[in-house]
């Protein structure tokens, strides 16, 4: 009896720790008037209410632009006071890069402030989101508690925008999904990735076109090679000062469509496919498993099809 | 572990302590599924089940994709099996699928949809009418099983539909190996408006005309399914041949 209850007591605690939902933001300067909200390299869970995704925002002449919104209400309403902690302008705009949940999630607490996104973008939270959110409630708990969708009302074009009185630079990309935004901030040099770049964590890819997403990492190491080039905010892992994170996660895409194609030549199925192990260079990284487990999941499939020829 | 699962682990430990005496004689349930009294009533009264480690059941731990959940089921170190069922205690279609094999060993890999978190398992029938279960837990988000098939976007199903394509092994380490996919909607009727519509029977020979295996497929095996098998001894093509609940026939043949 008394066991049980000292069980329940701890049990009781663990909840008690994470009650107050603080995720403790705290703003990283990149450089002059941009900073970023860095997450951990871990998977959604209730210990850390999924910040796992990075964010951040450009203070520019005429207002604020902040680049996603995090995972949940209560993330956006801790990014808001956290960005006034640092500069108490207006906003001016607020950017999904792209549509998975930890992104855009955040976007009720920017209530007033024009949501602009990429019109995949868009789409993509206005089929989805729903989905995605209830998804995040099962992972997460009550951390989203009074998260809803709010779907960016104002379409995007890529190219070069001032926007607020900032140069920016609006790269319409793809291959992590259907429509994957990239800003390069001329004026600082440093380049958010969006999820097209992940750093020190295993790239996920439910939503992957590997071709179009190697693409997509030519033009961003493009940018990485002009003079005024600073630092690279990726999608989720540290802040970067040359190319790493777009060489890092090439690198694993590369490896992970040659590891499924052999596979699926040497007749392999999923679940063998699945239990290969991963190379040591690879294996360091953070999820690399448990990606790896879920990218085979999401792109054998296809793979394995372009390998069976038709029976007559 | 969060407090959820910690409260269902204990929920189950002690429903594996009560159960032996709600389910009669049988053994206790390694996956101790609360469902796994119910699921005596696949089998004809009387048999003999028995939870055998030589039953394996290969699936993820975590199924991110309840739509195409990878199988493999492995019953050939138990020597001659004659049938084997396939399982999900919490599916809303429990039965899977079954196969007999005849030439080709016991041994299969597929994929297949699962409505939540369930333990998927494998009986395997020996000649002496014993049946011996093997299995593991699957997690998942669920809702495979209530979500309408891919076809439904895709305007040239029908062209399409029970046409197979294939490959064989005949070097390396998967030497006597057949995979093959055969398109098909596998609608499950659990949808609003789409009736059940799924492949029945699938048979494959050898270049002898021996049998491989015969299958008997259900609602919630995957749509377009893709089967990994072992062809045995003889080389040559594999023919497959089959149809659909609604009667659709086809025939093709798999290149050595």
């Amino acid at each position: 009896m008394k066991l049980w209850l000292s069980g329940f007591l701890v049990l009781l605690a663990g909840a008690a720790g994470a009650a107050d939902f603080d995720y403790g933001l705290k703003a990283q300067r990149v450089a002059d008037g941009v900073h970023a909200f860095i997450g951990k390299t871990e998977d959604f869970a209730p210990a850390n209410g999924g910040n796992i995704v990075n964010t951040g925002f450009i203070v520019a002449p005429g207002g604020i632009i902040v680049i996603d919104s995090g995972p949940s209400r209560r993330y956006g309403e801790q990014m808001r006071r956290a960005i006034v902690a640092v500069d108490q302008r207006p906003l001016a705009l607020v950017i999904n890069t792209h549509h998975h949940p930890d992104h855009f999630l955040g976007n009720q607490a920017f209530a007033g402030v024009p949501l602009a996104a990429l019109p995949g973008t868009i789409k993509g939270i206005g089929e989805e989101g729903n989905a995605f959110a209830e998804n995040l409630f099962r992972l997460t708990g009550d951390w989203m508690q009074g998260t809803e969708v709010v779907v960016p009302g104002r379409p995007l074009q890529a190219g070069h925008q001032e926007i607020a009185g900032r140069r920016l630079r609006l790269l319409a990309l793809a291959g992590h999904t259907e429509a994957d935004l990239a800003i390069y901030d001329e004026e600082s040099g440093v380049l958010f990735t969006g999820d097209l770049g992940f750093f020190e964590r295993a790239p996920t890819t439910p939503h992957a076109d590997v071709g179009r997403w190697l693409a997509a990492l030519d033009v961003l190491e493009a940018i990485t090679r002009e003079p005024g080039f600073r630092a690279i905010v990726p999608g989720h892992g540290p802040v970067a000062r040359d190319a790493a994170p777009l060489r890092q996660t090439r690198a694993w895409l590369n490896w992970l469509q040659m590891a499924l194609r052999r596979s699926a030549e040497e007749g392999l199925d999923m679940n063998e496919t699945m239990a290969r192990a991963i190379p040591a260079e690879f294996a360091v990284l953070p999820l690399s498993a448990s990606e790896y487990r879920r990218s085979v999941g999401h792109l054998f499939p296809g793979i394995e099809q372009e390998i069976l020829e038709p029976a007559r | 572990m969060n407090l959820m699962t910690g409260i269902a682990a204990i929920f189950l430990a002690v429903l594996a302590i009560v159960r032996p005496a709600l389910a009669g004689q049988d053994e206790v349930d390694p996956l101790a599924s609360p469902r796994w009294a119910d699921m005596r009533y696949l089998f004809p009264e009387g048999v003999t089940l028995r939870f055998d480690p030589r039953v394996r059941v290969l699936a993820p731990a975590v199924a991110e994709n309840p739509l195409q959940v990878p199988l493999t089921v492995d019953a050939s170190e138990l020597g001659p099996v004659s049938e084997v069922l396939v399982f999900a205690d919490f599916n809303p279609i429990v039965e899977v699928m079954r196969f007999f094999p005849e030439a080709a060993p016991a041994w299969l890999g597929f994929r297949i949809k699962l409505q939540q978190s369930t333990p998927v398992r494998a009986a395997a029938r020996t000649a002496d009418g014993v049946w011996h279960v093997g299995g593991t837990w699957v997690t998942t988000v669920g809702g495979g099983c209530t979500v309408p098939s891919a076809k439904a976007g895709s305007p040239d199903w029908q062209a399409r539909l029970n046409q197979v394509s294939g490959r064989q092994w005949s070097r390396g380490a998967q030497a006597d190996r057949v995979r093959l996919r055969i398109e098909h909607p596998m609608d499950t009727g659990l949808v609003a408006g789409i009736p059940a519509f799924h492949l029945d029977r699938v048979e494959l020979h050898d270049a002898a005309g021996q049998r491989l295996m015969r299958l008997q497929l259900r609602e919630p095996v995957s749509e377009n399914p893709v089967f990994t098998l072992r062809r045995g001894a003889v080389a040559g093509p594999v023919e497959v041949r089959g149809y659909d609940n609604n009667g659709n026939a086809f025939h093709a043949r798999i290149a050595p």
